[in-house]
């Protein structure tokens, strides 16, 4: 089918290999963010609409208590502080503090599950018990499958940037950048979330 | 010129639709007749451009080269920017004024349905909202309300006012008739064609349907809306009759004693 | 910042070579686009019969032919295997990875490795769904699965439905940011935005519907997978939920959907017009902006399918509105290419006639959408045979006919021979004279009461009925020249040579077929992609007739 042997080709692409390129994967992360909040735009209309077209049935039990989710707010925002100072520490070559600082926010994102299983087990309505309810686990489900991610992903660069000589360094700090702008999309919709589900 | 003049008198002359048997059916023609004529003049103006061209222009045995160099021209795409622009805006004007026409544009809540202090629930308008009967000869008389319940696969039809419960819809010609909808399991759709109307019926959440019949006759009740294995099987008939007729059909069927209307 | 991408270093020697790459996780753009194509053929097969079995139930008002749960499962199958495993990956997947990086000067996409996951994600989920269909029956609710119907249906047949449209909504997903990506930051030094070939725009504002909307459907579909399984309330009425809500967030996805399947198709004609009519395309900055603002309206029509679902008089109102002005920039188009039509020397190859019968179609289906977006029309023959024509007369007239000019006209290219003229133009008749035999009987048929996904009419439709199965018979037959046309041919067919068309687009700046990484040297900068024709005061006057004249404004 093709007028190049086989041997010519394999050149080609070595010959094509020792350009370079220039990196596109954080144009394409961030496209794919996109794609993401509209995921959460769908759930957010969806529970907006709802709250607004269907009242509760009689009987079912809708309160939420601010305390906790409070927290948790301030533990993203902090953690996206610790993440950005990650970063300046690795853009300076300075692993120490970059792997501390990622540790830091490793830790504050785990906190946050933590909180939220605990505030799962306290409230006084389940999974299926209505409408409302359903779309609250929902919406912090899915939130909260975003921070477990996040999480790993931070776990992972922390893991690859241990020596100078690591995956991750001043010069390749890909991987470190996209969970970064990753965490602060996570963030981000969580302030959204926490708007609309505990404060209207 | 031709062209216009043809599609305008295909348009006008063209019988594609079922007969007329409420009041805002020949309504509801006059719109069609009026796309019907707007789309032949298009259709036929565009599909003879494009034979023309290729009749035209067609490259002959062994003439080689190339057209003309024409990248575009200015006026011209505004002009065919600003036609389709006028005609859908005209378009849409009439369909407006048709539709206000039916009763489409009147708020929800003014249904027919004399217990309507009682209807805390959400009620969701259908089109012929009480406009139908506005529209009506008849202005003064109330509306007969009807009660329709759509089930996989069947039609209920329940009468308030005589108790009287039916699988087929019977109506008095000239009257407005008022239908509250409701559905039991999935997602059903009335629809009579001979109406030009169509509503869905869904579950947990009723839907009012208004229109007035104009023309004695059984026409379908058709399930529009795909809701299980026998969907094209869920089928009943409206019978529109003559008043006497009606009431002759109501007195022999309700169970309770009614207060006159 | 460059830096070598490590992923990309691998020896190449275990990529294989010859056809067996065809099945293999190549990271070659061109061999994607044609296991896009031809992944995407097998299912038209697949789809095609399907539809037989459908038409052959109509043949009789009763529903005899199979049983009627049967008859759902086909109905639904049908829908979702056109759409979403035929029309949307051809025209996205097939064509937009064999051309974007010619187009734009690359050697390859911007993520070859995602481009390869996008595409393997395809055969599994349709194979997913279709045998669904033997083990526990497939889906029964349409390829719309309305709730509440697609709570009360057989639950694996829904589940196995919803797991492979996510799969391929994911696939689409991760195209489309690779065509974003490609167009917007591949693109050879030099070479502008505006000098890029219309198909690159078309991709552009498809991948950006792609992005924006897709995921929209994503999450609907786990919520109902949710009601299905975990019986939680989102769809189900009788848990307090709301099935309308379902609607408009299936229509958010669904409306923008048809135009993921169209734009394409408008930019392929785009690049086929010229080259066979031996003139610029007209009007090419209209072009553009007539492609961004279907873009941006097509997002805000969704609620045109629900005019009947209870929706209140304002909602309706605005989306009539929205839909009518659609037809505007659609417009636009269409006297452009009929422009690029006037005063060519047109060859009346296969590519043109499927071309243009695209275009006769297309004008018919969208006439009747602009009635379809009157309420008050739309109110009486919404969910009826009328829709059902209106849809095919775009997407088969439209989309299904553009696929076809496309694999003439780029037939030479990927395989390096012609195919046949004649059984192509044979070809073109049977499906153009099929298809409208099928199709344009179902206006009648749905203003007259039949309403659509029945398996069983009233009796006085019968005859009708009959005429569209023959048609769809003359429909499936054309595909048999079509088939032996493309086998005999890449066997035996006469050399085409590097540019049999003349063209001036970068794809046929290189061998046919290409070389792996698309040119030997490097990728030419092609500035006037559409820079063919005579200029007008040098057009021989004894050749040129008053009508040229008339053409060019004078
Ligand atoms: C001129 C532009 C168009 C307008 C104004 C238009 C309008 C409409 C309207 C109002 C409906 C709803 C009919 C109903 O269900 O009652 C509809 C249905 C549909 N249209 Fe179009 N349309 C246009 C172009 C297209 C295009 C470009 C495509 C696809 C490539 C398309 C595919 C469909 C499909 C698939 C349905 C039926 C969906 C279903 O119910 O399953 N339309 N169109
Ligand atoms: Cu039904
Ligand atoms: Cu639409």
């Amino acid at each position: 089918m093709t007028s190049l042997s086989p041997q010519d080709q394999a050149v080609e692409i070595q010959e094509h290999h020792e350009e370079s390129h220039p990196d596109h994967r954080m144009f394409g992360l961030a496209t794919f963010l996109v794609a993401d909040a509209m995921t959460f735009a769908g759930f957010f209309a969806a529970y907006l609409t709802f709250k607004a077209v269907n009242p509760l049935l009689p009987g079912a039990v809708y309160e939420l208590e601010l305390p906790l989710p409070t927290l948790n707010t301030i533990l993203l925002l902090v953690s996206s502080a610790t993440f950005h100072r990650a970063g300046v520490n690795l853009r300076r070559s300075d692993m120490q503090r970059c792997r501390r600082w990622l540790l830091l926010t490793a830790v504050l994102g785990l906190a946050f599950l933590v909180s939220q299983m605990v505030e799962y087990f306290t409230l006084p309505f389940g999974l299926t018990d209505n409408l409302y309810a359903s779309t609250f686990y929902a919406l912090t489900g899915f939130h909260g499958l975003h921070v477990t991610l996040g999480a790993l992903m931070i776990l992972i660069v922390w893991w690859q940037c241990r020596t100078p000589e690591g995956r991750v360094t001043a010069d390749n700090h890909f991987p470190l950048e996209a969970a970064e702008l990753y965490w602060h999309f996570v963030d981000g919709i969580w302030v959204v979330l926490f708007v609309i589900l505990y404060l209207i | 010129m031709i062209l216009v003049l043809g599609g305008l008198w295909i348009g006008q002359n063209i019988n594609l639709l079922p007969v007329d048997a409420s009041v805002n059916a020949p309504i509801y023609d006059e719109l069609f007749r009026v796309l019907f004529s707007i789309g032949t003049i298009l259709f036929v103006g565009i599909v003879g451009l494009v034979v023309f061209s290729l009749v035209r222009f067609r490259r002959k045995a062994g003439q080689i080269g190339d057209g003309i160099a024409l990248e575009g021209n200015l006026p011209l795409e505004i002009f065919w920017t600003a036609v389709p622009a006028i005609v859908v805006l005209f378009v849409g004007l009439f369909s407006y004024d048709i539709y206000e026409r039916m009763g489409g544009m009147v708020p929800l809540g003014h249904g027919g349905h004399g217990d309507s202090q009682a209807t805390e629930e959400r009620v969701w308008g259908g089109i012929g909202t009480a406009g139908a009967m506005q529209a009506s000869s008849e202005m003064l008389v109330p509306p007969l309300p009807v009660e329709v319940t759509a089930m996989q696969f069947a039609f209920l039809f329940h009468y308030p006012e005589g108790d009287i419960i039916s699988g087929e819809l019977h109506v008095p010609s000239g009257r407005p008739i008022s239908l509250k909808m409701e559905a039991k399991d999935v997602i059903h759709a009335f629809w009579v064609p001979e109406f030009r109307l169509k509503q869905d019926i869904i579950p947990g959440q009723p839907t009012l349907l208004n229109f007035t019949p104009t023309r004695p006759g059984r026409y379908p009740v058709v399930c529009a809306e795909l809701c299980g294995p026998y969907h094209g099987g869920m089928r009943s008939t409206v019978v529109v009759e003559s008043a006497d007729d009606y009431d002759a059909w109501f007195q022999a069927n309700r169970k309770l004693p009614v207060s006159e209307a | 910042m460059t830096l070598t991408l490590p992923q990309q270093s691998k020896p190449p020697s275990l990529q294989p070579t010859g056809w067996l790459r065809y099945l293999s996780f190549s990271v070659d753009h061109k061999v994607i686009g044609l296991q896009y194509l031809v992944c995407g053929f097998a299912f038209y097969l697949i789809g095609g019969a399907l539809a037989g079995a459908i038409r052959t139930e109509l043949t009789s008002p009763v529903a005899d032919f199979m049983p009627r749960d049967v008859y759902n499962q086909v109905l639904t199958l049908h829908g979702t295997v056109m759409i979403f495993l035929w029309i949307v990956p051809v025209v996205n997947g097939a064509f937009g990875n064999y051309l974007i990086p010619f187009y734009v000067g690359a050697r390859d996409m911007a993520f070859p490795r995602l481009n390869a996951v996008a595409f393997w994600l395809i055969p599994p989920a349709g194979l997913l769904l279709i045998t669904s269909y033997f083990i526990t029956g497939a889906a029964q609710s349409g390829w719309t699965a309305y709730p509440p119907l697609s709570l009360t249906t057989p639950a694996t047949g829904q589940i196995i439905w919803i797991l492979s449209v996510l799969l391929l909504g994911g696939s689409s997903i991760f195209g489309g940011i690779n065509f974003i990506a490609t167009i917007l930051k591949l693109r050879r030094p030099g070479l502008k935005l505006m000098q890029l070939p219309m198909y690159c725009w078309a991709m552009l504002g498809t991948s950006i519907l792609v992005v924006l909307s897709t995921p929209v459907l994503a999450g609907t579909l786990i919520l109902l997978s949710f009601d299905i399984v975990a019986h939680t309330g989102f769809f189900n009425p009788g848990m307090g939920g709301n099935v309308v809500v379902y609607q408009h967030l299936f229509w958010f996805y669904s409306h923008p959907a048809v135009y993921i399947m169209v734009l394409p198709a408008f930019g392929l004609v785009s690049e086929i017009l010229p080259i066979h009519c031996r003139k610029p395309l007209f009007g090419y900055t209209t072009m553009v902006y007539s492609i961004m603002a279907i873009v941006v309206l097509g997002l805000v029509v969704w609620a045109h399918h629900m005019f009947t679902s209870g929706t209140p008089p304002w909602m309706r109102l605005f989306f009539t509105i929205a839909t009518a002005f659609i037809a505007v920039p659609t417009g636009i188009k269409f006297f452009n290419w009929i422009a690029t039509l006037w005063g060519g020397k047109i060859s009346l190859n296969s590519a043109i006639l499927f071309s243009c019968g695209f275009i006769v179609n297309f004008v018919l289906g969208g006439i009747t959408g602009v009635a379809l977006a009157q309420v008050p029309f739309d109110v009486h023959v919404h969910d009826t045979y009328f829709v059902v024509a209106h849809f095919h007369y775009i997407v088969y007239g439209g989309s299904v006919f553009v696929i076809f000019a496309s694999v003439y006209h780029w037939f030479p290219k990927v395989t390096g021979r012609m195919l046949d003229e004649n059984l192509g133009r044979f070809h073109f008749l049977l499906t153009f004279i099929g298809f409208n035999l099928c199709f344009a009987p179902q206006h009648w048929l749905g203003l007259n009461g039949m309403p659509r996904r029945v398996a069983e009419y009233d009796p006085q439709f019968a005859f009708v009925n009959q005429i569209s199965s023959v048609g769809a018979l003359l429909m499936a037959l054309s595909t048999l020249p079509f088939l032996w046309n493309v086998i005999a041919s890449a066997r035996s067919g006469e050399i085409a040579g590097d540019n049999p068309w003349r063209a001036l687009t970068p794809e046929w700046l290189t061998t046919s077929p290409p070389p792996v990484e698309n040119w030997k040297g490097e990728p030419p900068l092609v500035t006037h992609p559409y820079g063919y024709g005579i200029p007008a005061d040098q057009i021989d006057l004894k050749d040129a007739s008053g009508s040229d004249l008339w053409s060019n404004g004078r």
